[in-house]
């Protein structure tokens, strides 16, 4: 049978073999905890508490601030500091809530929870919402929003993004194997909204361990099934994955529920089942700290607002002088030009690189090999797309069809006049996001 | 640890392929037809190959010296540039003919257009034709202390009969690197190992002229014949590593099987119905020349768009 994948993409030295095989360790934050009310795609969060107030650990400190937008808590009990801009993993400034840490982690008490079967679907995406769930893989958007889909009833694949095609990452595969229970129980919980649905909980084969513990684990599910994809990056890229799944493909103007698909990351699922099932809000996440500059690389269970700074602290420290440390996996992650930047809901990694390869090689001429076009998941023509950006030309770049581009990184990460395809075509991207918002 | 990490727009990691090892691969899988040619035809057109090349790297670095541009000789497409023109040179021709193709190749072809990636035709093919042309009876001499006569392509052209397998082994006249399929295709199968070139034009290139010889060559299904006619001339030369020039083939998947048939189609009509027995440079520097518009009209269509499957 031929593999589960996509056509396009590439094969990166992976590096989870510095930090696979360590099991999630929980840490304490020493300093203060800062919260950017930006930590999700939609309207920023606003702050329901002032300078001065004290918070306890689970205590809402912002609100949404619209439908497209999440709540924020408090991770430990102490002081507020302050409610001031603070730089976060982008760069840009950010109004943040810092909170002076107590030591005492002096926890809210949890409204009472009702059995999933007594909840109406209504209730079940009230909690997900109130609990202020956003996507954990990276691009944030709301859990609740997802759920909410115009037609639930048509809704037949809950697909679990287990894929973690990003190299150096290991945080979901460390959660599926030491708690998988909690994915499914969460699964169960997404399923439960979606009366046509069955879930499927997609692995890339080499994490031939976490598939068959899954299997083993839902053997007993019928509405839940576990598929092995090809390793390939970028297999967990949302697009992607629901064509490798289903054979269904979507165009950056469609959602995944225009196919009857809702996808959601392995952690998102977790933070759900908490929401549901225990009635706390997400206030962790699983950090992989790794890369070649740093002494111990870790799995990390993190309060979020946790500074970077901490991270690495637990990692041992560096072992050599980082030359360049990336919030997120190497593909898609951003460049920090300082580690005083807090652990957001979407931080899934911190990598520290003895050498920086982008600055290894200068850009050169294109000579029009082709590779880009090989591997875009997108199947768009990245050379092209990036002349067109580099020369301002509008109506080139959308007729060549720059927007379906997912900015997944392969073409500039082949390209062997190293040229900065992925950063063109991004940045022409936004430009026409902005124009179109006009 | 310094205040200040190196930032840059994602990804943060890059393959390990340069232009400079892609040039040097294909270099590497032009070795084996260049030491077939030199001992097919002797140390001479060693002299003429080294002439060559160094002519055409040369013309790059004074080029861009003397208008203060970056060098960039050390990317080796023009040692690929000068090394593929020589091969397609008689063994007898005089140095200067390796001189003056090396500096029109890099010139005229590919500098004065922008350098590397603009040139709209393949420089080597283009410095030939430009030698054809001007010097026609020295291009066209492959008498040589090895072979006098007619090269077995012009020899099957006039009616006579060839020996298929020694110009399959390559002991026959022609441009010195030409001669030898084994040699070329072992070049091939290292391009296509090393992930550089697949068989899309190649492919389409050979198979569409083998299907338009059986057609047209009033000879029918003549397996001999069509071995004389794969074997013979610059067609593999061609078909491997001068239609496969990233540069000059188009970069859309569809757009290179259009290019290939394309070819094959031209080069049957050059060989069968045109006055020489060879058609293929010319075959190549015409469908240069429509790469655009093949390009154009090859889009691919996006992922969800109807483009996800290959």
């Amino acid at each position: 049978m031929a593999k589960l994948t996509f056509t396009g993409g590439i094969h990166p030295y992976d590096g989870k073999d510095l930090s696979k095989d360590k099991p999630i360790k929980a840490i304490l934050p020493k300093g203060d905890l800062v919260y950017p009310m930006s930590q999700h795609i939609g309207a920023p969060a606003v702050p329901v508490v002032a300078k001065g107030d004290h918070v306890l650990t689970g205590q809402k400190i912002a609100e949404a601030g619209g439908f497209v937008s999440a709540p924020i808590y408090a991770t430990v009990s102490g002081t507020v500091k302050a409610v001031e801009p603070r730089r976060v993993v982008t760069g840009d400034m950010v109004t943040s809530i810092v909170v002076e840490n107590d030591g005492a982690y002096d926890e809210v008490t949890y409204g009472p929870v009702k059995p999933l079967e007594e909840l109406t679907k209504e209730e079940i995406r009230t909690l997900v919402r109130e609990a202020g769930v956003v996507g954990m893989g990276g691009a944030g958007f709301p859990t609740h929003v997802k759920l909410s889909p115009k037609e639930p009833e048509k809704i037949e694949y809950v697909i679990a993004n287990c894929a973690e095609c990003e190299p150096y990452l290991t945080s979901d595969y460390r959660r599926m194997l030491e708690e998988p229970e909690k994915i499914i129980n969460g699964m169960k919980v997404i399923l439960h909204l979606f009366d046509h649905a069955k879930g499927i909980l997609a692995v890339e084969d080499n994490k031939p361990d976490c598939v068959e513990l899954l299997k083993k684990l839902t053997a007993d599910e019928p509405d839940i099934t576990v598929k092995a994809l090809k390793t390939k990056y970028p297999q967990g890229a949302e697009r992607q994955l629901i064509y490798a799944v289903t054979g269904r493909a979507i165009h950056s103007g469609m959602l995944p529920a225009d196919v009857g698909c809702i996808v959601d990351n392995v952690d998102t699922i977790v933070a759900v089942n908490q929401a549901v099932r225990e009635g706390k809000p997400l206030m962790h996440r699983i950090v992989t700290v790794t890369g070649d500059a740093v002494a111990d690389p870790r799995n990390f269970i993190v309060r979020i607002g946790t500074n970077y700074h901490e991270l690495i602290e637990e990692a041992g420290g560096f072992k050599s002088e980082p030359s360049k440390i990336v919030s997120g996996g190497p593909m898609m992650g951003f460049a920090l030009f300082g580690l005083d930047v807090p652990t957001t809901k979407t931080s899934s990694a911190l990598l520290c690189m003895t050498e920086d390869e982008v600055s290894r090689y200068e850009p050169s001429a294109c000579i029009n090999c082709g590779r880009c076009v090989e591997v875009c998941p997108g199947r768009v023509l990245p050379s092209k797309l990036a002349d067109f950006a580099e020369n301002g030309d509008d109506e080139k770049f959308l007729a060549y069809n720059g927007m379906e581009c997912c900015e997944c990184g392969c073409c500039s990460y082949v390209c062997p006049a190293k040229r900065p395809l992925t950063q063109e075509i991004k940045s022409m991207r936004k430009i026409q996001l902005a124009k179109r918002k006009k | 640890m310094s205040d200040l990490m190196k930032v840059s727009s994602n990804p943060h990691i890059r393959s390990r392929a340069t232009t400079g090892s892609i040039m040097g691969a294909v270099v590497l899988a032009l070795l084996p037809a260049t030491f077939f040619g030199v001992y097919n035809f002797g140390l001479g057109a060693l002299l003429l190959i080294l002439v060559t090349v160094a002519s055409a790297v040369l013309t790059e670095y004074i080029y861009e010296l003397l208008l203060k541009k970056p060098i960039t000789v050390s990317d080796l497409s023009a040692t690929v540039t000068g090394l593929l023109l020589a091969l397609n040179l008689p063994p007898q021709a005089p140095l200067w003919i390796g001189v003056v193709g090396g500096v029109f190749a890099i010139l005229v072809v590919k500098m004065l257009f922008g350098g590397l990636g603009q040139n709209f035709m393949n420089p080597a093919l283009g410095a030939r034709c430009f030698l054809l042309i001007s010097f026609a009876s020295i291009m066209t001499n492959f008498d040589c202390d090895a072979y006098t006569g007619a090269t077995p392509l012009a020899a099957l052209k006039a009616g006579e009969s060839v020996n298929v397998m020694d110009m399959i082994v390559g002991r026959t006249g022609g441009t010195i690197g030409e001669t030898s399929m084994i040699a070329i295709v072992l070049g091939a199968c290292i391009l296509i190992m090393l992930d550089i070139i697949d068989l899309r034009i190649p492919g389409s290139y050979i198979v569409s002229f083998v299907i338009f010889v059986v057609l047209f060559g009033g000879r029918g299904f003549d397996s001999a014949y069509i071995s004389a006619q794969l074997a013979g001339g610059g067609l593999m030369l061609g078909a491997f590593f001068m239609a496969t020039d990233y540069v000059t083939r188009p970069v859309t998947k569809r757009g290179q099987y259009v290019f290939g048939i394309f070819l094959g189609i031209l080069t049957g009509i050059f060989r069968l119905f045109g006055p020489g027995a060879e058609g293929v440079s010319y075959a190549i520097i015409i469908g240069n020349l429509l790469v655009p518009l093949i390009e154009r009209v090859t889009l691919p269509k996006a992922f969800g768009k109807g483009g996800e499957r290959a």
